[in-house]
């Protein structure tokens, strides 16, 4: 049994008040509030051992470097990829995709397909859509049912010899709907697609095994799992890191430089041109352990039970209406009340110190399919409770009485 | 017709009956229901302001030597505050307009309404309006 209250105290974000409310933060899909651990190892980054990372012989620069290759292990062995050179840090997500997207410009060519989900935020269509105009390339969409979730039938249909790649969310950032990602994966190997699968919404709720899964490529942020912003990873088979040329150029990335010739570092270095977040990576290995010790199982258990309890909540609402409601769903309960603007609804929650999200969420195809302008979004977090959940349907009846 | 600033001091006052936040929001929510809505002619993509979350359609026309502005909004709040900016520049001279400010917000406590991080397309609106006051302007400058 998880002692919540004892989790919640680690957050010094928590604990304040807004517009005179105590804070409800449900706003987790976005980004999570970091536990102390997390904050304080940013400190003693830069406190004791800031330096730049892998060229400096002194000691601080061998500091520096330690920790945040103790990083790179730290994600290859909490995401168990066989090598921590198929661990690229980067930026975040948005990065990792645009990596891969800029790589795959060299392999598609004219005829060629890549295929991707109508559910997806749009950092995973936007990059497929300028590697598509680059090459000649073109892009397939997977629908979705009134529930959102994937049509698979359409999804197995699309594939093709022409499929080169396919890139999905694990869970969608929009509705909370869980992927059959290892289905998809399986199925785009048989015809020879590498898949990518954007696991912004899912790791900081569920384990992820990318052997078992086999996926080529599987990206995180760190940010979304209790770890500062600006770092993240993108996780690709070493076959793959190898075949495709770097994303930027720069110092850190090359073995030799010349004017008449440069020639790459080896994997991982060739996709990280220039100093990177150094205090960032220190400290996503403090949010990874932190993570651990709780435990994935534990969190994606209680996160469950709380989901079905604010689902159950939010239901006695009268014209509470669900977007989204796939037979798997982890951390979002995305909703309308009536035809009320979520933009309203969400001014309204923020006066009384609820932070949720309104909006399209960068999903704007999904709220088309849906023929709605946003929905509001309560996302949860291993630190809420069924008193945040409470506040904010309390919080949901006073705007839908102000806004009727 | 009054000025820009009489009309914003009026709408000051008007405010200030108010103490809480939620007597704030439900008159501008009132405000909102009561906005002279655009001419259906006008609310197309050709006029759309698009925020990130709610979006705002916004005509003007010269008439007489003032700019007559209509406005509709999707989201019932930024439609109150429409309501206010349409009460302030419409039928006002355009060199009125491309000279006056948007503080009034500020004192009426709902300066997070025209924030860049609201997202609800009022900030692009105003300077909207007075992109279209600065054409009439110089327009009407050129045609003496």
């Amino acid at each position: 049994m998880l002692n919540i209250a004892k989790i919640r105290a680690q957050f010094p974000a928590l604990h304040q008040e807004v517009h005179g409310h105590p804070l409800v933060y449900l706003d987790n899909g976005a980004t999570t509030q970091k536990p102390q651990a997390v904050i304080d190892a940013i400190q003693q980054y830069y406190a004791e051992q800031n330096s730049n990372i892998h060229r400096g012989v002194h000691y601080l620069s061998q500091l520096a470097t330690d920790a945040y290759e103790a990083s790179r292990t730290c994600i290859q062995k909490h995401l168990n990829a066989q090598h921590s050179h198929e661990i690229i840090f980067t930026r975040g997500i948005t990065e990792a995709i645009n990596l891969v997207a800029h790589g795959f410009r060299s392999v598609l060519k004219i005829g060629d397909e890549i295929i991707v989900s109508t559910i997806e935020h749009h950092s995973n269509i936007v990059p497929w859509q300028m590697a598509c105009d680059a090459t000649g390339a073109k892009l397939q969409i997977i629908p979705m049912d009134e529930n959102g979730a994937l049509k698979m039938d359409a999804f197995h249909a699309l594939l093709s010899e022409k499929t080169k790649l396919v890139a999905v969310n694990h869970i969608s950032n929009a509705l909370g709907t869980i992927n059959p990602i290892k289905e998809m994966i399986d199925a785009a190997h048989q015809v020879g697609a590498a898949i990518l699968i954007d696991g912004a919404q899912a790791a900081p709720h569920l384990s992820i095994d990318v052997q078992e899964l086999d996926a080529d490529f599987y990206c995180i942020s760190g940010h979304k799992m209790y770890a500062p912003t600006g770092i993240g990873a993108l996780y690709g088979k070493e076959k793959w890191l190898n075949k495709i040329p770097p994303y930027q150029g720069g110092g850190e990335m090359i073995a030799t430089v010349s004017f008449e010739e440069t020639t790459y570092a080896d994997l991982p270095h060739k996709f990280e041109a220039g100093t990177p977040n150094i205090a960032g990576g220190v400290a996503f290995k403090t949010a990874i352990d932190w993570l651990n010790e709780i435990g994935l199982e534990n969190i994606a258990q209680y996160e469950s039970k709380l989901l079905q309890y604010a689902s159950e909540r939010l239901s006695e609402i009268d014209g509470f209406r669900l977007i989204g409601n796939a037979p798997q769903k982890a951390g979002v309960i995305s909703f309308m009340i009536n035809d009320l603007h979520p933009y309203d609804i969400g001014m309204i929650l923020d006066k009384l110190g609820i932070a949720v999200r309104t909006g399209h969420h960068c999903a704007q195809p999904v709220m088309d399919a849906f023929c709605i302008p946003g929905t509001v979004r309560a996302s949860l977090a291993i630190y809420n409770t069924k008193d945040d959940v409470d506040r904010l349907v309390e919080g949901v009846k006073k705007a839908k009485s102000m806004l009727s | 017709m009054a000025s820009i600033q009489d009309i914003q001091n009026d709408i000051i006052e008007e405010f200030d009956m108010f103490e809480e936040w939620m007597e704030k929001y439900e008159h501008i929510i009132e405000l909102g229901k009561t906005l002279p809505l655009i001419d259906a002619q006008y609310k197309k993509e050709e006029h759309i302001i698009k925020g990130c979350q709610s979006q705002v359609w916004l005509h003007a026309e010269f008439q007489n030597g003032n700019v007559i502005y209509t406005a509709d909004s999707d989201a019932i709040m930024t439609k109150g505050i429409i309501a206010l900016l349409v009460r302030t520049f419409s039928n006002q001279q355009p060199s009125k307009i491309v000279n006056a400010n948007t503080d009034f917000i500020d004192q009426i406590g709902l300066k997070e309404q025209l924030s860049p991080t609201r997202a609800n397309g009022l900030l692009s609106m105003v300077k909207q309006m007075k992109l279209y006051a600065l054409a009439f302007q110089s327009k009407n400058t050129n045609a003496c």
